[in-house]
C-alpha cells in the first residue's frame, strides 16, 4: 500500500477526530450538535459506499438507516418496560433485550442483509432507474413501519431507548466506517465498481459484472447504514417511522451531494459542514447570537435556507466542495504543466 | 366492479398525466424531475388562496395554470439550464433539493395544517342519484377524458408537427439533433412549458378530489409515480406513460379491493408488485425484448 494512498483514510479520520474533540470541550448542551454530526458522517459515508463509488445515486438507503434504528432501538429496550409502551410486539422481540455494542452489530447486520435481498432485482436496472426504484424501498419501509405494531410502535414514537452513543462512541464509529469505506475503494472489488461507474458499457465489455459489483456496494453500504441507524437510536432515545424518511433522505444527500459524492474525503466534509449548518439553522429558528450579532429567523426558515443553499452549491460547484477528489500528499516537486488527473478524480 | 374499474381509470389517467409530465422533460434534458409534485402543490395551494378570497372559478383555474407554468419555467432557467452539462446524479440530486426547498417554502407560508379549496364542487356530486352510477362522481369521467385528449393531444403534436419532430429528434439524441439544426432552448422551453400544463391540469383533478392542500400534496402521487415510469420503461414516452398509467390502476385497484385492514398496506403492496415486475422484466416491463438495460454515458 503506498504512502499516498493512506492520506485518503488519515484525513477525513484527522477530521473526525477534531469534530470530537472540540466537542468533548464544549458544554453538555452544546455537545449534541458534535454527536449529531458524528452520526451524521456516519450515515454519509454509508450512502457514499454504494453512490460514490458506484455513480447511481440512491434515494433508499435511509430505509436501511430505518432498519437498523428499530432493530437496535427494540432490541435494547429493557425487558421490564418493554411489554408495557409496545404490547403488540411479537413475543420473541418483547421479550429479549440485549446490550449496547450487540445491538449495533444486529443493526449493521439488518441493514445489510436487507440491503442485498432488495438489491438482487434493483441493481440489474441501469444506474438511472436504478436509483428512482430503490424509492420503492423507502416506500414499503416506511409504510411497514408506520402500520406494522407487531415490529415497532406504528405510528407513534419508540422510547425509552437507553442514549448510549455518546463523543467516544460516536468517534469510534466513525472511524469504523471511514476506515471500512477507504479499504473497500481501494480494494480489487472497488476498484471493479469504480470501474463501472466511469464507463459501465465498457467495464461489461472487459468483464465486470456490472450488477455483481453494484450489489455488493449496495449490502456493504446498507450495512454501514444499518449501523448507523442503531447509533443514531440511541444518540436520540426515541425513533419514529417519519424520522427516518423524506426529510433525513434529502439531508444526508446534500452532505453527500455538497462535500463532493466522488470522494470519501467529500462525503466528510459534506456531513459535517452540512450537519452543522442544520444545527445552526434549527438553533437560529429560537434566536441565536453569534459573534455578538443576534439572528432572528422565522420558524420553517432552516430547511428553506438549507434547501436554497444545496441547490446553490449544486448549480456553482456540480462536483461538490471537494470536486470529487480525494486528499493529496502535496507535491514536493513542482507540477508537471501537463499532468494527468488522478484516476480517483471526477464524479461522471 | 363498474366502480373499482373506473376509479382505477381516473387513477390510472391521472398518473399517466403525471408520467407524460415527467417523461417529456427526461426526454429532452435526461432529467428525471422529482420536483414534479411540488409544481401540482403549488398548483393546489394557488387554488385554495384563490379560492379563499372569493374569485371565480375560471379565474382561479387560469391562475393555478399560470403560476405552475411560470414555476417550472424558473426551474428551467435557474437550475436545469445551468446545470445540463452536469453528470446525471448531480441534475437527480438537484431537482430533489428543489422540492424540499419548494416544500418549506409552503410548509413555512401555509403551515402543515393546509388549506381548503373549494373549486368546480359541483364535479365531486355523483353522476346519478340512484342506480349503479350513484357512486360514481364527475371527477373521475373528467380525470379520464382528461387523460384520453391529454394523451392523443400530445400524440399529434409528437408525430404530426415538426416541434414535435425537432422532440423526439432532441429525445433520441439531443446532440446530433442540435447538429442538424433543431433549436435546443425551444424545444426545452416547450417541454417544460407543458409538463407544466400537465401539472397544473393534474393539480385541478387532485384538487377536486382532495380539497384539503397541505405542503405535502401529491407527494406520495409523485413518488408512485416516478417508480412507475422506471417500470414501464424511461427511454421512450409511452413506455413511461404507460408505466404511470399501469401503477395508478395498480394503486387504485389494490386500495379498493384489499381487505380494511390491510388497505393501510397499499404502498406496500404497490411497490412489492414493482419490485417483482423489476425483477422479471428488468429493462421496463415495456421495452422491447431485445432492450437491454446498458446505460448511455
Amino acid at each position: 500500500m503506498r504512502l499516498g494512498s493512506l492520506v485518503g483514510f488519515v484525513v477525513p479520520a484527522l477530521l473526525v477526530v477534531a469534530v470530537a474533540a472540540v466537542g468533548s470541550f464544549v458544554s453538555s448542551a452544546n455537545e449534541i450538535y458534535f454527536l449529531t454530526a458524528l452520526v451524521d458522517v456516519v450515515i454519509v459515508v454509508g450512502l457514499y459506499v454504494f453512490v460514490g463509488n458506484s455513480g447511481v445515486v440512491s434515494f433508499g438507503h435511509i430505509s436501511f438507516v430505518a432498519v437498523g434504528a428499530f432493530g437496535a432501538g427494540l432490541a435494547t429496550i429493557p425487558t421490564d418496560v418493554k411489554p408495557n409502551i409496545l404490547p403488540d410486539l411479537f413475543p420473541f422481540i418483547r421479550d429479549h433485550s440485549i446490550g449496547n455494542v450487540e445491538s449495533l452489530l444486529l443493526a449493521a447486520a439488518l441493514g445489510g442483509v436487507f440491503a442485498f435481498l432488495v438489491g438482487l432485482p434493483l441493481m440489474r436496472l441501469s444506474g438511472l432507474a436504478a436509483g428512482i426504484a430503490t424509492f420503492a424501498v423507502l416506500g414499503i419501509t416506511h409504510n411497514v413501519l408506520l402500520y406494522y405494531t407487531k415490529i415497532g410502535p406504528g405510528a407513534g414514537t419508540m422510547t425509552s431507548i437507553p442514549e448510549t452513543t455518546h463523543l467516544t462512541q460516536a468517534l469510534v464509529a466513525a472511524l469504523i466506517a471511514i476506515a471500512v469505506a477507504w479499504l473497500y475503494q481501494l480494494s480489487p472489488l472497488g476498484r471493479l465498481v469504480r470501474a463501472s461507474r466511469e464507463d459501465a458499457a465498457v467495464a461489461q465489455a472487459v468483464g465486470v459484472s456490472v450488477h455483481r459489483q453494484r450489489l455488493w456496494a449496495f449490502t456493504l453500504s446498507g450495512a454501514i447504514c444499518g449501523f448507523a441507524g442503531g447509533l443514531l437510536v440511541h444518540q436520540l432515545g426515541t425513533i419514529t417511522a417519519e424520522g427516518v424518511y423524506l426529510d433525513l433522505t434529502f439531508l444526508t444527500l446534500a452532505m453527500l451531494v455538497v462535500g463532493g459524492a466522488g470522494s470519501l474525503l467529500g462525503a466528510v466534509v459534506g456531513a459535517l459542514l452540512v450537519s452543522g449548518l442544520d444545527s445552526f439553522l434549527v438553533n437560529a429558528e429560537n434566536g441565536v447570537h453569534v459573534l455578538g450579532v443576534s439572528f432572528d429567523v422565522p420558524s420553517g426558515a432552516s430547511l428553506v435556507v438549507l434547501g436554497a443553499l444545496m441547490a446553490l452549491i449544486l448549480v456553482l460547484r456540480p462536483a461538490g466542495l471537494t470536486g470529487g477528489r480525494e486528499a493529496r500528499l502535496p507535491r514536493l516537486r513542482r507540477e508537471r504543466p501537463q499532468e494527468p488527473r488522478p484516476a480517483t478524480g471526477g464524479t461522471s | 366492479m363498474l366502480q373499482t374499474a373506473l376509479n382505477a381509470l381516473a387513477l390510472g389517467s391521472v398518473y399517466a398525466l403525471m408520467a407524460v409530465g415527467i417523461g417529456l422533460v427526461f426526454g429532452v434534458l435526461r432529467l428525471v424531475n422529482f420536483a414534479y409534485g411540488q409544481l401540482i402543490m403549488a398548483g393546489a395551494f394557488s387554488l385554495a388562496v384563490t379560492s379563499e378570497h372569493g374569485w371565480p372559478d375560471w379565474a382561479s383555474l387560469l391562475t393555478c395554470f399560470a403560476v405552475v407554468i411560470a414555476l417550472s419555467l424558473l426551474m428551467e432557467v435557474a437550475v436545469f439550464r445551468p446545470l445540463r452539462d452536469a453528470p446525471p446524479a448531480t441534475m437527480l440530486v438537484a431537482t430533489f433539493a428543489i422540492a424540499f426547498l419548494l416544500q418549506a417554502i409552503a410548509l413555512m407560508k401555509f403551515g402543515s395544517l393546509g388549506k381548503v379549496a373549494t373549486i368546480f364542487p359541483g364535479l365531486f356530486d355523483p353522476v346519478a342519484d340512484s342506480g349503479r352510477f350513484a357512486t360514481v362522481r364527475w371527477v373521475t369521467i373528467v380525470a379520464i377524458a382528461l387523460g384520453v385528449v391529454a394523451v392523443v393531444g400530445l400524440t399529434v403534436l409528437l408525430d404530426r408537427t415538426s416541434v414535435g419532430l425537432h422532440m423526439r429528434a432532441a429525445a433520441a439524441d439531443f446532440r446530433t439533433a442540435r447538429l442538424l439544426g433543431v433549436n435546443a432552448n425551444r424545444v426545452i422551453t416547450l417541454a417544460v412549458v407543458l409538463s407544466g400544463v400537465l401539472a397544473a391540469a393534474v393539480s385541478v383533478i387532485l384538487v377536486i378530489q382532495t380539497p384539503l392542500v397541505v405542503p405535502s400534496f401529491a407527494l406520495r402521487d409523485t413518488i408512485i409515480v416516478l417508480v412507475g415510469v422506471v417500470v414501464g420503461g424511461l427511454d421512450r414516452l409511452w413506455t413511461a406513460t404507460l408505466g404511470g398509467f399501469s401503477i395508478g390502476v395498480a394503486t387504485s385497484i389494490f386500495t379498493d379491493k384489499l381487505p380494511t385492514d390491510a388497505t393501510v398496506y397499499v404502498d406496500s403492496f404497490v411497490f412489492g408488485l414493482v419490485i417483482l415486475v423489476l425483477l422479471l422484466r428488468p429493462s421496463g416491463l415495456f421495452a422491447p425484448r431485445s432492450a437491454r438495460p446498458v446505460e448511455r454515458a
